[in-house]
């Protein structure tokens, strides 16, 4: 199963396995990892998912479809390499990616 | 002191089919919601998204869903408290004593809490400072634009309300509209007049800047913005706006007593009542094994919640299951009158 490490925003670090096919929200979510609220369940409607990518990550990740971008706007502080997790789906590929997660979501 | 058989707490969908279950079995209730419109998160959230799984329903939008409720409700004469935020929730004997946030007080043996994730609020900035000058030189929804005139006006966000204040103030202000990028989310015709103004110097556009602080000692005097290049620049400025869209919050909801799991409340699947007698909570707030966070499971627990309530409110009274296509008192209750 792809590792996922998500790094909450006072540093604590949690890497866990996600099964193919989640979401990286969903699985951070099963695991209570704190720091990410995902409100409105993944329906790209809240801006409570949002995760900083990795640089070396960023690139790799299938891009961004248009309402995730509009969403982002309402995030809080977000960056260049801003994401909504609920839209980042879980696979092989992914395997090893590393999210930083915000101060807070709102 | 307003007396009810329910009070209803939110007015998304699970809220407005909830009450309509109420009135059909002969309670009366009334409606709060912290939203200055009916609908809860399919209108404030999603209005023109698809939803494609309401049962007999093959695809509609939130907002249609909202309409076609509030078209349900219409036989009955339901009050709705909108732009109403509940604060308190007291037991006197019998009763449960509730307070709004405007001072609306309500005496009903029922609770019902359809209060999906919390109660929308404004997103806020991120800088601590800011909370200093919130609701004196920062604001994020306008009440009196009048205080705005002649004066520096500086602008967050990048849709349609943003947009569409910074139109309207520069006709008497000097505006500033700052955005985290290029692109605005707004109608393109705004979009359009934003730019337009902004070439003719009547607006001072700053994309791809973010609030960095603000400064000042009892007023607000500047506001840092910096650039995703990390470039910082100074802008004089007499107000700041926020139009970030609004974001769900459980509020007080946390303070009544009730058995919280992960900011929902646990409910028995009976009649989706809580650990406290006469408070009931449905929809996406209430959690019990096999929860499944959809539209229709939230009509399902308001139905039974509502019988739950029927026994609180009429304790002398027998309830008789009755079906809406053959019942007399139903169709009397939705002012049906037969023709023959």
């Amino acid at each position: 199963m792809p590792k996922i490490t998500y790094i909450e925003h006072g540093g604590k670090s949690h890497t866990i396995e996600v099964s193919n096919g989640l979401s990286v929200m969903e699985g951070a979510v099963q695991k209570n990892i704190p720091g990410i609220d995902a409100d409105c369940g993944g329906s790209m409607a809240c801006a409570t998912c949002h995760v900083y990518v990795k640089e070396e990550w960023f690139n790799k990740l299938p891009k961004k479809e248009d309402g995730e971008e509009d969403m982002l706007d309402m995030a809080f502080e977000p960056k260049k390499n801003s994401r909504l997790s609920c839209q980042l789906m879980v696979s092989e590929q992914l395997d090893g990616l590393v999210v930083d997660l915000p101060e807070k979501q709102a | 002191m307003i007396k009810t058989d329910a009070l209803i707490i939110g007015a998304g969908p699970t809220g407005l089919f909830t009450a309509h279950q109420l009135k059909l079995i002969g309670l009366n209730c009334e409606v709060v919601d912290n939203l200055d419109k009916i609908g809860g998160q399919c209108i404030e959230l999603y209005p023109d998204k698809p939803i494609y799984d309401i049962p007999a329903i093959p695809e509609c939008t939130g907002e249609e869903l909202t309409n076609n409720l509030i078209k349900q409700l219409k036989p009955f004469d339901i009050k709705f408290h909108l732009s109403e935020r509940v604060e308190e929730v007291k037991k006197n004997n019998e009763n449960w004593v509730v307070k709004t946030n405007k001072g609306t007080e309500f005496s009903t043996p029922n609770i019902i809490i359809a209060g999906g994730v919390g109660s929308f609020e404004p997103r806020k900035f991120g800088p601590k400072e800011c909370e200093k000058f919130e609701n004196k030189s920062l604001f994020y929804s306008i009440k009196d634009k009048s205080i705005f005139k002649g004066k520096i006006v500086s602008i967050f966000g990048g849709g349609d309300s943003a947009l569409d204040w910074a139109i309207e103030l520069s006709k008497d202000s000097k505006v500033n509209v700052i955005h985290r990028r290029d692109e605005f989310r707004g109608a393109q015709s705004t979009v359009d007049k934003v730019n337009e103004l902004a070439k003719d110097g009547k607006i001072n556009l700053f994309t791809k800047y973010q609030l960095k602080g603000a400064n000042g000692k009892e007023n607000l005097e500047s506001i840092d913005i910096i650039h995703d290049d990390k470039e910082i620049k100074n802008l004089k400025t007499d107000f700041i706006l926020g139009f970030f869209g609004l974001i769900m919050q459980l509020g007080p909801i946390t303070n009544w007593g009730l058995n919280l799991d992960k900011k929902k409340i646990s409910v028995d699947t009976e009649k989706f009542e809580t650990d406290q007698k006469g408070i009931f909570a449905i929809g996406d707030i209430c959690t019990y094994p096999g929860k499944l966070k959809l539209i229709l499971s939230g009509f399902h627990e308001g139905a039974l919640a509502a019988r739950g309530c029927f026994k609180y409110a009429r304790p002398d009274e027998k309830l008789r299951f009755e079906f809406t296509t053959t019942s007399k008192s139903i169709h009397s209750r939705l002012g049906i009158k037969k023709d023959d």
